[in-house]
């Protein structure tokens, strides 16, 4: 193979005139992590309350929260950026296509809603198993001491079930980073983006992708980190993974 | 204070777990409901506090109708302490707040005076050093009084144990049943579902014996124990105080 090495590369300016390709790997960094950190927010306030909605007697609720789930989680995400990206302004009446293409910044906030939502499916589900798994004495126990529904959920049985769903959790959040890449095909310019546009520019396509998967790695290494403190910090005494 | 008058119930279309079953306890009294398993023992109890909806006859607490769409079942059930075989103490919060929650929540107390009567209750029960501790960290019997002190903590007109003994081991079994034994002689409305017919003979005015959904015998306690009327209830009887 013919292949010069350059890791000095990204010591060099880039041609954007923003600096080194270093700096502009991690503009891209900063992208990925804006939108998925947008998107995980998304995914995890949409997901408890239909993973919650799941788990109520209610046939309505329950019924929402079936069709939420598949709509969301049996299309490729690929598919579902699409629809939001060039599908959905077409779809509405002609004003406000316009105005949703013409959006500052409409790669990012597609992104970030069409990733959250797309995880927001599986949240759900996850949520729904921890709230299941516990014992159905302590929705009674709960409702026999006469706390409502809403603070059934609220102080008794979402602070178990989210301690429960806390290690597959942490896996869904790595995953919302990594589809987050995804979005290079709207056009988003996150970490992925910049690696190509590197590789475009420099032609150091190995030097660009080898330096992404390191960024992607330590990025979610803060994550896994992060989370495992989260998860000893809620550790209940005496209780399953309490030390 | 509990009225039930010919209440029907089934699970499903063809299963009926209480067959016309109509008893009542007076303000002071101490009703144990005894039986084989699956006689309906634990389900009636349920439903005296709506835990467990019933499709036919009508259940009266306090001259508040408990069937009745309109009742405002928190309120109500908040007066209605109810203990469980289980326990089902809330495994994340620490001994007083178990006894807080419900306190501030639902009674709107003040978290100082939720946390004074939380000892005191503790005292009784002769946990007050545990205070701090975190469910999963206090042997079952430990566990079973904490619960109780819950149910104490909302000041309830009555009491409902559903079989309070029947999972811990034998040699914490009479540290519950003396905590029950105090509150019957201080005349606490009490209506217990168990096998212990020790506690029966010492504390019950009245025992009422159920099999396959119905209520076969509901005697004084002398009467009960000395000559019980029908035949089931004789033969449930030397089985259980033959050891």
């Amino acid at each position: 193979m013919n292949y010069n090495w350059n890791w000095h590369i990204f010591l060099e300016p880039n041609p954007m005139g923003t600096g080194t390709y270093l700096d502009l790997l991690l503009s891209g960094l900063v992208v990925t992590v804006k939108v998925s950190v947008l998107a995980w927010i998304i995914a995890l306030v949409s997901g408890s309350v239909i993973g919650v909605l799941r788990t109520l007697p209610s046939r309505t609720a329950s019924w929402i929260g079936f069709c939420w789930v598949e709509f969301f989680r049996n299309m490729p995400l690929l598919v579902q950026l699409f629809l939001w990206f060039f599908v959905l302004p077409e779809l509405l009446p002609r004003s406000a296509g316009l105005w949703l293409k013409q959006l500052p910044n409409a790669p990012f906030w597609t992104a970030a809603i069409g990733v959250g939502l797309f995880m927001s499916a599986r949240v759900a589900v996850q949520l729904q198993a921890g709230i299941t798994s516990l014992p159905r004495g302590q929705k009674q126990a709960s409702t026999a001491l006469g706390l409502t529904t809403v603070q059934t959920y609220r102080y008794v049985l979402l602070p178990m079930a989210f301690r429960i769903i806390l290690p597959p959790l942490t896996s869904e959040f790595l995953n919302t980073i990594k589809n987050s890449a995804v979005a290079i095909t709207i056009g988003l310019i996150e970490l992925t983006g910049q690696a190509r546009s590197m590789q475009e520019f420099s032609f150091q396509v190995f030097e660009a992708f080898t330096a992404a998967t390191v960024l992607y790695l330590l990025l979610n290494f803060v994550v896994v980190t992060a989370m495992r403190f989260l998860e000893r910090y809620v550790a209940i005494p005496g209780y399953i993974t309490g030390k | 204070m509990i009225e039930i008058n010919h209440v029907n119930k089934w699970y499903g279309p063809t299963f009926q777990v209480l067959k016309d079953c109509t008893t009542s306890v007076a303000k002071g009294e101490v009703v144990v409901v005894c039986g084989p398993s699956g006689s309906g023992k634990s389900t009636l109890i349920k439903c005296v506090n709506a835990l467990e909806p019933i499709q036919g006859g009508d259940i009266t607490l306090d001259g508040v109708k408990v069937n009745d769409p309109k009742t405002d079942l928190p309120k109500l059930r908040s007066r209605v302490g109810m203990v469980f075989q289980h326990f089902e103490l809330f495994p994340h919060l620490r001994i007083i707040d178990n006894l807080c929650l419900a306190q501030e929540k639902v009674l709107g107390r003040k978290h100082a005076d939720a946390m004074v009567k939380g000892m005191k209750l503790l005292e009784r029960v002769g946990l007050k050093d545990h205070a701090k501790k975190f469910p999963a960290e206090l042997s079952g019997g430990q566990q079973q009084r904490v619960a109780i002190a819950r149910a104490l903590a909302m000041d309830p007109i009555a009491m409902l144990f559903d079989e309070p003994t029947s999972a811990l081991d034998p040699e914490m079994i009479s540290e519950v049943l003396d905590v029950m034994v105090d509150l019957a002689r201080e005349g606490m409305t009490m209506m217990v579902v168990t096998h212990e017919m020790g506690f029966a003979n010492k504390v019950a005015d009245r025992v009422i014996f159920m099999d396959r959904g119905e209520i076969v015998e509901d005697a004084k306690k002398a009467d009960f124990f000395g000559t019980p009327r029908s035949d089931r209830a004789q033969k449930f009887l030397s089985k259980i105080l033959q050891h």
